[in-house]
């Protein structure tokens, strides 16, 4: 029960201290409704061009919901030695991780509904199979959020943090098939496509809105679990090596 | 070494390294419960380094560390339950509340809301900061940040409070309050871990006392104790302009019965356990062409001590980070 106030403590302290503040709010809102209003604009009344983007722009809203605030608040945090605050008191790391983690990933799946909103209102999503895209953009949010982690865990200063995860999220954005199928990449960009998360992400969007795909379901949520699994053990590795050394 | 069956802190062996260098070097060392422990020595001697294997932030490489009885190396987070830390740095959360700060502290020991509730009120106004309850930790100031530091340590009532510096760079006021709820929580049976620059802090808060140098102790042990040899004795400081000319042997040879060293090239300090009269010496000196500043009576302190058995000069930890002697 202890360990549960602990938990929660940290997640209600995060959303007060970076998530909530009105300019991540702005952000986490302008952002995605930028994207998806310029490739609405693009579209037209192409109900097929609308859900060919959309799964796109849900994974790109997540992957940035997730990582722009918490890399930063994390490096800061431990910058600042705050971060020895969390990790002197008697909570377990995984959960204490976890708890950081939290945050981000509640953030990352509010900003999906902009894109998922507004996909409502320009386009017929009715055939759309929801119990397969919700679980698919929560593992989206996890896995890019323990990769943010990571990240930050990696890095000494904030501008390190923010190269660091532009380095990863850009390239991410042409090599995961979030708005052209990864077939349509040159043959020897393809096989990188597939060692990075967002890919599996991506084709079960994909399926869940359009219906097409390129792998198997369970072939991709069993790559997403795996991922977020390696990561985060991954996350407590370094984090035990090099702050806790 | 005194050794307990009941320690509230037992370290043996301890020894940590960074690359080649042995920053602690294999320190033994017991503290009583209900103590009040020093922990002095100059930057680099391996205080933060020890205090932060006691409270779980790094392991040591070797030896072994017991926090009330709890093996830490096998269970360090039963053992954070029973201590508060303050850090050397202000590490609160500088867009939340005071208030906030505190209840989240407490949250993070499992406290409950209303329990955490209470308990920051009473600490606000214990420390002084009521009135600032609702202000961001990032406008207070730097005597009030460090108040509330305290005051967040101590949010879950713990057993043992570890401080690393409490006093450094604040105001006379602050320090001073701090000084007094430190001797507060002492006599309400809280055991204390102090580092601190300042060797009169020392002398006044603490009743035992470890003087660490180059991740070695030096010496530990009661403040009576390590006061006893300098008991009366009587010193003088004598500020020279252009150095000592006249060699230490030949005022030694001049004046019997007084030591002289120099603890500074300009700086001749003389020691004896009979009444000094400056007049003399002052004279003898300024006949040799030696030209003299100024000759100050001083009473001994903990700071002599220091000085004896680490032949560190105090002054090289005040130019360090603003400690020595103070008000």
């Amino acid at each position: 029960m202890k360990t549960w106030i602990a938990f929660w403590g940290i997640v209600r302290k995060d959303m007060k201290a970076y998530y909530l503040k009105p300019p991540n709010v702005s952000w986490g809102l302008l952002f995605p409704l930028a994207w998806t209003g310029m490739f609405l604009i693009r579209s037209g009344r192409d109900t097929h061009s609308l859900l060919s983007v959309l799964p796109g722009m849900i994974a790109l809203s997540v992957l940035f919901g997730t990582s722009s605030m918490l890399a930063v608040a994390v490096t800061f945090e431990k910058k600042a030695k705050a971060f020895e605050r969390l990790l002197l008191s008697p909570i377990p790391l995984v959960l204490l991780m976890l708890a950081k983690a939290s945050g981000a990933i509640l953030f990352g799946m509010f900003n999906a509904l902009v894109p998922v909103l507004l996909g409502f209102w320009f386009a017929d999503l009715s055939g759309a199979d929801w119990g397969m895209a919700v679980p698919a953009v929560l593992l989206i949010a996890v896995v890019s959020t323990f990769l943010s982690l990571l990240l930050a865990i990696l890095a000494t200063e904030v501008f390190e943090v923010q190269t660091l995860s532009n380095f990863v999220r850009f390239p991410m954005i042409f090599l995961c098939g979030l708005f052209f199928p990864v077939t349509a990449l040159p043959g020897f960009l393809q096989p990188v496509s597939f060692m990075l998360p967002l890919t599996y992400g991506v084709d079960i969007l994909h399926a869940a809105i359009q219906g097409e795909r390129l792998l198997p379901a369970a072939l991709d949520f069993a790559a997403l679990v795996g991922f977020c699994l390696l990561l985060f053990a991954l996350c407590l590795r370094s984090i035990n090596r090099h702050w806790i050394g | 070494m005194a050794t307990a069956d009941n320690a509230a802190i037992r370290a043996r062996g301890l020894v940590k390294r960074f690359g080649d260098i042995r920053a602690v070097d294999g320190i033994d060392f017991d503290v009583a419960p209900g103590g009040f422990f020093g922990f002095l020595g100059p930057n680099g001697a391996g205080k933060t380094t020890t205090i932060c294997m006691l409270t779980g932030l790094s392991r040591p490489d070797a030896g072994s560390i017991e926090i009330g009885g709890i093996d830490c190396s096998r269970n360090p987070k039963a053992a954070q339950h029973l201590i508060g830390v303050v850090s050397d740095e202000s590490n609160l959360y500088p867009e939340l509340s005071g208030f906030d700060n505190l209840c989240f502290s407490g949250a993070l020991y499992g406290m409950r809301r209303e329990a955490r509730r209470r308990k920051a009120s009473e600490l606000l106004e214990l420390f002084g900061l009521a009135e600032s309850a609702s202000r961001k930790f990032s406008g207070y100031s730097k005597g009030m940040k460090r108040r509330l530091v305290i005051a967040a340590a101590i949010m879950h009532n713990p057993q043992l409070l570890f401080l690393d510096e409490p006093t450094s760079g604040i105001d006379v006021e602050s320090s001073r309050m701090i000084r007094q709820l430190l001797s507060r929580l002492h006599r309400e049976g809280v055991t204390i871990f102090l580092t601190t620059h300042f060797i009169d802090e020392a002398e006044r808060l603490c009743d035992r006392i470890a003087f660490i140098a180059g991740g070695r102790i030096v010496r530990t042990d009661t403040v009576e104790r390590l006061l006893q040899p300098i008991q009366g004795r009587n010193a003088l400081t004598v500020s020279l302009s252009g150095g000592c000319t006249v060699p230490l042997g030949e005022l030694e040879h001049s004046f019997p019965g007084l030591d002289f060293n120099l603890s500074a090239p300009d700086e001749l300090r003389v020691e004896s356990g009979e009444p000094l009269k400056a007049g003399s010496l002052v004279r003898f000196l300024e006949e040799h062409g030696v030209e003299v500043v100024e000759a100050r009576k001083r009473v001994l302190s903990l700071e002599d001590v220091f000085v004896e058995i680490t032949g560190i000069g105090a002054g090289s930890m005040l130019k360090e980070k603003g400690g020595g002697r103070r008000q």
